[in-house]
């Protein structure tokens, strides 16, 4: 537990496969292949980092202080994730030990704990993380904690004990304001994500980072969901021309079985 | 009368161009506005005038066409055809241009044939007649050589690999792979890193979607990863040339050690089509790293930048793969004229910028050794300050400013390429005494003739690329640099073409780094490969 801070801000990070990697799935068809595979913190967990920062940053211009933290649920492996976001300004970071796949809502619950420890005014999470696409930690935990929700933000702004965020949605952009505490997931647009200067990463060295183990917050983090099959979608076939009307036809009748 | 590439474009044209536009690199400026304004209607804003070709055949060293070399006719025509299928031979101007003008525009050529065979065979008939019939020929293979040696000086036949372009076979074992010389780099990586191995050479996201390892090897192509793996003269294991009478030879072994008689396939390597034609290839590739890092260091002396390098082969040893420099000047082009610029990290302007890059299969080693030595530079006051990658795609951006320099220079002005070699220590003074010299003549400066000089390159390999950017390719701008720069190179014992090779614009300078002795034993086995002199004419040799 930190001392006092004019602003709270929790921040979760995910270590997943590279973006920049090319995935393929393994041989039993029952998970993407992750072995010997380039690791990193889940881009929009990059922008959500940077995010904290920002406000961080901008409060201290006013002399107000902002206690960022970053929080990753894993393996031992998971400390990279939180190493970065310490090089890039976060002041501490918790690391939930575990070396089970933890689902949705498993990670949810972890972190309303993590929020009952720490109190934070913000939650700041990625709107979905690359490799399992889920889009659900953000939602489920407000739904926990039974706190407003600013999710797909690509614009955030703080007022006292609150915050009007820009939303992107289906149908455009939609503002919502909302008071604090709140959970704010990140979008592509909110933010360009700031490198790891080399200060910092020798700063963050000396950072707090905190170890838990899973089992001591007693929650059930069983899987609700299994996997039945992964399969990679199907090839695009070449294009063919083809000679004539009927031949077109004859193809689409009998090949491609849409008339 | 207007150029050709303003007219309208075709089909085969369009197709290029968005290969050329996928892969951009240096004086895209005309071209990519040309295809924008054909896909949509916004208005192109004016260029300055590197989009006026001004060094054509007629300008360029008051070169005359040879009249020996004989001039096409219906009759060379017809025999084209009967090789050749009519999709491998362009005859309409606006294609034409493509092949005709170089990568950086500097150059125009005339060539009124492309022939684009598919086999070797072909490519064997092809030679043998123009041979016979003392037609001159210009091999090309991506058309991004940046010496005019792709490009014909006249009316040469062009003979493009691109239609060649097959993977004959990869041994997983010992990572040889065997290929067409017509395959695109990119896609001989993208194949190797299928199987777990990497090409042992890199020109740069951009320049690798569209050169050809035919082209790279005949021109010793250099890059990013020449550090690290070392030159085409090791790490190609065997070629297929057709010699300009038509014989195929075939020295395509995959054995990594042969020595068997005289190792004649290092001759054709670099030797920029002049004795023959490269079409097939066989190289071995290292495996490819598992762990890569990317460190951008900002530094404010060159002598610091010379402690940085010594102190990173100390440190890093085995693991580093690239050790790349740029000047302050390189970087105001980039982040005044491209995308990337405007989210370059570090927060102070630095004198010099360095990118240091390692490659291993260990992480934790890899990165344990480079965090020790960026921790060292920077509590030494080796380095002022700097930024660690996190994850790929930070690698590929900062990747992306050393890339854009050449196509940042370019879009400032006309710019005038150098690349020299010469001993580390002096590795930058060749860019001062120059900004010296134009200052002293008055010409320097916002406004002025030359408006900006950067310097950057590969410092590991002791290879400055020096660029010069001018109001327009003049020959007042060009007097300015040269001799000049090819006399202070021999003065420091360097070489006036470290990787770019000859082509056309160094090859009246060749005698500023090679005795007349090697010279004169250079000519003589030109003339046993290629006694009709149909290979590549005009280039590569200082005209006599």
């Amino acid at each position: 537990m930190a001392g006092p801070a004019d602003l709270r801000i929790l921040v979760a990070c995910k270590r997943v496969v590279d973006y920049a990697v090319k995935i393929r799935v393994n041989a039993a068809g029952t998970a993407v292949e992750t072995n010997n595979l380039k690791h990193s913190m889940n881009p929009f967990d990059e922008i959500g980092a940077e995010q904290a920062i920002l406000i961080k940053e901008a409060f201290a211009k006013s002399k107000k202080t902002v206690d960022v933290i970053a929080v990753s649920c894993g393996p031992a492996k998971a400390q990279e994730t939180l190493r970065t976001a310490l090089a890039m300004g976060a002041d501490r970071a918790v690391h939930v030990e575990t070396n089970d796949d933890l689902q949705p809502l498993a990670v949810a619950k972890v972190l309303k704990a993590i929020v009952e420890k720490e109190k934070p005014d913000i939650v700041i999470l990625g709107k979905q993380a690359i490799d399992d696409d889920s889009n659900q930690t953000g939602q489920m935990l407000a739904g926990l904690l039974n706190w407003p929700q600013a999710t797909f933000a690509s614009k955030v702004e703080l007022a006292e004990k609150a915050m009007t965020v820009t939303r992107e949605v289906d149908g455009g952009i939609e503002t919502i304001k909302t008071p604090l505490p709140a959970i704010l997931t990140t979008d592509l647009r909110l933010n360009i994500p700031r490198y790891a200067s080399l200060p910092n990463i020798m700063k963050a060295k000396k950072k707090p980072l905190e170890k838990i183990a899973i089992a001591s917050l007693s929650i059930d983090v069983a899987p609700r969901i299994e996997i039945l099959k992964v399969a990679e979608p199907a090839k695009r076939q070449g294009g063919k021309t083809v000679e004539n009307v009927d031949e077109l036809i004859s193809k689409l009748k009998n090949e491609a079985k849409v008339l | 009368m207007m150029p050709s590439f303003f007219r309208p474009v075709l089909s085969h044209t369009l197709r290029r161009a968005v290969v050329l536009r996928q892969g951009l690199s240096n004086n895209t400026v005309a071209r990519t506005q040309l295809f924008r304004a054909a896909f949509s209607q916004t208005a192109v804003k004016a260029t300055p005038s590197t989009t006026v070709i001004q060094e054509t055949s007629k300008s360029a060293y008051k070169t005359e066409r040879d009249p020996n070399f004989k001039e096409l006719s219906e009759q060379d025509l017809a025999f084209f055809k009967s090789v050749l299928p009519p999709s491998s031979i362009v005859q309409d101007e606006d294609n034409l241009s493509n092949y005709n003008i170089d990568w950086l525009k500097r150059y125009q050529g005339h060539s009124k044939l492309v022939l684009k065979p598919s086999t070797t065979e072909q490519v064997s008939k092809l030679l043998k007649y123009c041979s016979d019939n003392r037609i001159a020929v210009v091999p090309q293979g991506g058309n991004t050589g940046v010496v005019g040696g792709g490009t014909p000086v006249f009316d040469e036949v062009i003979i493009s690999t691109s239609n060649m372009n097959n993977i004959r076979s990869f041994d997983a074992i010992s990572g040889s792979l065997v290929c067409d010389a017509g395959c695109i780099l990119e896609n001989l990586d993208n194949f190797l890193a299928e199987n777990g191995h990497i090409m042992p050479l890199d020109l740069g996201a951009k320049g690798r979607q569209v050169c050809q390892i035919g082209g790279n090897v005949s021109t010793n192509a250099g890059g990013l990863r020449y550090l690290r793996y070392g030159s085409l003269h090791g790490n190609v294991l065997g070629l297929e040339v057709v010699l300009p009478d038509g014989t195929i030879l075939n020295n395509m072994s995959t054995l990594r050690k042969d020595n068997t008689g005289y190792d004649l396939k290092q001759l054709f390597i670099g030797a920029e089509g002049t004795l023959g034609i490269v079409t097939g290839v066989s190289i071995a590739s290292p495996k490819r790293p598992k762990a890569v890092n990317l460190a951008l260091l900002g530094v404010d002396s060159f002598d610091q930048v010379i402690a940085t390098f010594k102190r990173s082969k100390d440190e890093l040893c085995e693991i580093v793969s690239a050790f790349e420099f740029w000047d302050q000047a390189s970087i105001n082009l980039v982040q005044k004229h491209l995308a990337v610029g405007s989210n370059i990290p570090l927060q102070s302007s630095h004198q010099f910028y360095v990118l240091v890059e390692t490659s291993g299969s260990n992480k934790e080693h890899d990165d344990e050794k480079l965090g020790q030595l960026l921790e060292g530079l920077i509590t030494d006051g080796i380095i002022q300050d700097g930024v660690l990658a996190q994850d790929t795609t930070q690698i590929r951006n900062l990747w992306a400013i050393r890339e854009g320099i050449p196509e940042a220079c370019s879009k400032a002005g006309a710019v005038y390429m150098y690349d020299i070699s010469m001993p580390v220590s002096v590795l930058y003074k060749l860019v001062e005494d120059l900004k010296t010299r134009f200052q002293e003549k008055g010409v320097f400066g916002e406004g002025k003739l030359i408006k900006s000089v950067t310097g950057f390159g590969h410092m590991g390999d002791g290879n400055l690329h020096l660029n010069v950017e001018a109001d327009a390719f003049t020959p007042e701008a060009t007097g300015l640099i040269e001799p000049f720069i090819y006399e202070w190179t021999a003065e420091n014992s360097g070489s006036i073409s470290a990787e770019h090779g000859l082509g056309r614009m160094k090859n009246q300078y060749l005698h500023y780094t090679k005795a007349p002795e090697m010279i004169d034993l250079m000519r003589r086995l030109k003339v046993v490969f290629d006694p009709k002199g149909i290979m590549n004419p005009y280039k590569f040799f200082p005209s006599s």
